[in-house]
């Protein structure tokens, strides 16, 4: 029988993801996948499988589901409540999903959570991919009744949490094909001003509230519709920025003052409504300076995880995994356990 | 940090000597643009150069598209630098007059039923009014001639088409329009869209087409190509529920 899990109960805002369809832009269809591609990474890592697999990606929805083998799971993302037979599980964290266990996943303050499963989800590809694409009615939500396929996993290790990450509410933007169209005036008071994160957020976007006036443009209504990628901060009419993510629209006409580095997106991702950020313009060379430095430090993400409770049996394993990274060993277990395990 | 970057190429290939230029998109895309609004000969140049780009498969590249007169090229920062993919492009827009370029080959001709005004395009009046017309003269208007897919874009097979003529050079609402549904045909500067999703908008609701422009059970997912031409019919109000019920919307094609 197939290695499978059953969704017994879905509401709105989940969906299987991986890193999309890249390579439709031509045709009007946005890469999609993942909106938060570090939680992806990092799910890949912690269950030391492809960065492909396929996740249950949560945006405000909560799932109730089991498995029909024993598994490995994994949580990334924005923090939610999981519940695994009554019991808490830590969150940036692997464990074992036991056969029949009953898993429930409960949005808490908002974001995008992941739930990887060892072997990764394995729904039919359709256009080279797993995902659905919400926006583009390619696929469907996730809804009670499904079982959705597990791949074979080939690996073991749970227990293990990532360091606990710098959380920030810098975005930092390089300029955009209409940003000289704001005025040196407004690019200054963005960078001044402080944005609250909006409730109204979802694949295709996220809004952001300025505290004082908008950003609207005399220009701005009539310029010609142009080629957006994720992470473009979108002005509408009202002045409003919304920073476009992975379901956005492939062109559009309304001005983008700036590109949120994809590195930084994860920040905005994995907070919920209310929480505030600031913009802060850099040149190219900072950003790809920025980009090139995290996608080093994302592909080494296996080597920084931690053991999430000192178990002496994990000890023979976890030594050999931090003289390989080149840490040190030693009573540094010790204080990594301990950061690691409070929420 | 934000000017753009012309190219000088002799003035026999480049009509207006701002263009074509080379800018940034986001951290690791380029978007060569061919003119500043939308305009024939730059929209034949984005598309002839595009599908130079998907000849060339320089290492590192990992997609092309087109929006109305420009190219986009999205690289891998991994694998290659701004530097050297500039001077590529330099290279190759230099290699020949882009603007004098053929429209694409296989192009065809969709003559595509729709239902103007009312319930399913409430904004038709308010759009006509824009261009100085009444709701019927709009119609005339739009049904006259055949409008050229200039791009697909904004979301899945969904076509750009154009060019109406100067007075429907109208510009996009201040407030989006929450929802308009698939099919739905809408209107701002001198163009048209047929909406492939339900979609939020800031563009007028005029009218409603029963086509479906991306079927991704099918091998062939994209209904329109760049280069095709629409001519749109006005069909009957209670014609909607038949035209969606056929595959194509009641569209008919033939070969140009």
């Amino acid at each position: 029988m197939t290695r499978a899990i059953s969704i017994l109960r879905a509401t709105p805002g989940v969906s299987v993801q991986d890193q999309g369809r890249p390579g439709y832009l031509a045709q009007g269809l946005s890469r999609g996948g993942a909106a938060d591609l570090l939680a992806l990474a990092e799910g890949a890592a912690l269950l030391d499988q492809p960065k492909n697999c396929a996740a249950l990606e949560l945006t405000g929805g909560a799932v109730t589901l089991t498995a029909s083998d024993d598994m490995r799971l994994a949580l990334t993302g924005a923090e939610m409540r999981a519940i695994l037979d009554g019991a808490p599980l830590v969150w940036n964290a692997s464990h074992t999903l036991p056969e029949g266990a009953l898993l429930e996943i409960t949005p808490m303050r908002g974001g995008f959570g992941y739930l990887h499963i060892g072997g990764g989800l394995e729904p039919p590809p359709v256009m080279g991919a797993r995902s659905a694409h919400l926006a583009a009615s390619l696929g469907q939500p996730v809804q009670a009744g499904d079982t959705i396929a597990v791949g074979a996993d080939r690996g073991h290790r749970v227990g293990l949490c990532l360091p606990e990450g710098q959380a920030g509410n810098i975005l930092r933007l390089v300029a955009s094909l209409q940003t000289a169209v704001f005025g040196q005036d407004a690019l200054a008071r963005l960078e001044a001003t402080s944005f609250t994160k909006d409730a109204r957020g979802n694949r295709m976007g996220q809004r952001l509230v300025p505290d004082g006036a908008g950003f609207a443009t005399a220009s701005g209504l009539s310029i010609l519709s142009e080629t957006i990628v994720p992470g473009d901060v979108q002005v509408t009419g009202d002045g409003t920025p919304y920073v476009l993510l992975s379901e956005c629209q492939t062109t559009g006409g309304y001005p983008r003052i700036g590109t949120v580095l994809p590195c930084d997106l994860h920040k905005l991702l994995r907070a919920g409504p209310g929480n505030r950020f600031r913009f802060r313009l850099v040149t190219l060379e900072e950003g790809v300076e920025a980009e090139r430095s995290e996608a080093l430090r994302r592909s080494a993400l296996a080597r920084t995880l931690q053991p999430l409770q000192r178990d002496p049996r994990d000890i023979p394993d976890l030594l050999r995994y931090q003289l390989v990274s080149g840490v040190t060993a030693g009573d540094d277990l010790e204080r990594e356990a301990k950061s690691c395990v409070s929420i | 940090m934000f000017a753009d970057t012309p190219i000088t190429l002799r003035p026999d290939m480049a009509p207006d000597s701002r263009f074509p230029a080379i800018r940034t998109v986001g951290i690791d895309g380029f978007l060569v643009s061919f003119a500043e609004v939308q305009d024939e000969r730059a929209n034949r140049a984005a598309l002839a150069f595009r599908s130079a780009l998907e000849r060339e498969s320089w290492p590192g590249v990992e997609e092309c598209a087109t929006s109305l007169v420009s190219t986009f090229l999205r690289f891998d920062l991994g694998a290659c630098d701004h530097a050297s993919l500039r001077a590529r492009l330099v290279q190759l827009l230099s290699s020949r007059n882009w603007f004098d370029a053929p429209l694409p080959e296989g192009r065809r001709l969709w003559r595509v039923p729709a239902v103007f005004g009312s319930d399913n395009g409430p904004q038709l009046t308010e759009a006509a009014t824009l261009a100085g017309q009444t709701p019927e003269e709009a119609v005339t208007t739009i049904c006259a001639q055949p409008l050229r897919v200039q791009t697909i874009g904004f979301a899945p097979g969904q076509p750009y088409l154009g060019q109406l003529p100067p007075e429907w050079d109208i510009p996009r609402q201040a407030k989006l329009s929450p929802h308009v549904p698939e099919g739905a045909l809408v209107v701002a500067i001198r163009q048209l869209i047929v909406f492939s999703v339900g979609t939020p908008t800031g563009w007028r609701h005029i009218g409603q087409t029963g086509l479906r422009l991306f079927r991704p059970e099918l091998d062939d997912p994209f209904l329109l190509r760049p280069g095709d031409e629409v001519l749109f019919t006005r069909a009957p109000e209670d014609a909607l529920d038949r035209l969606r019920a056929d595959p194509d919307g009641g569209a008919v094609a033939e070969a140009l």
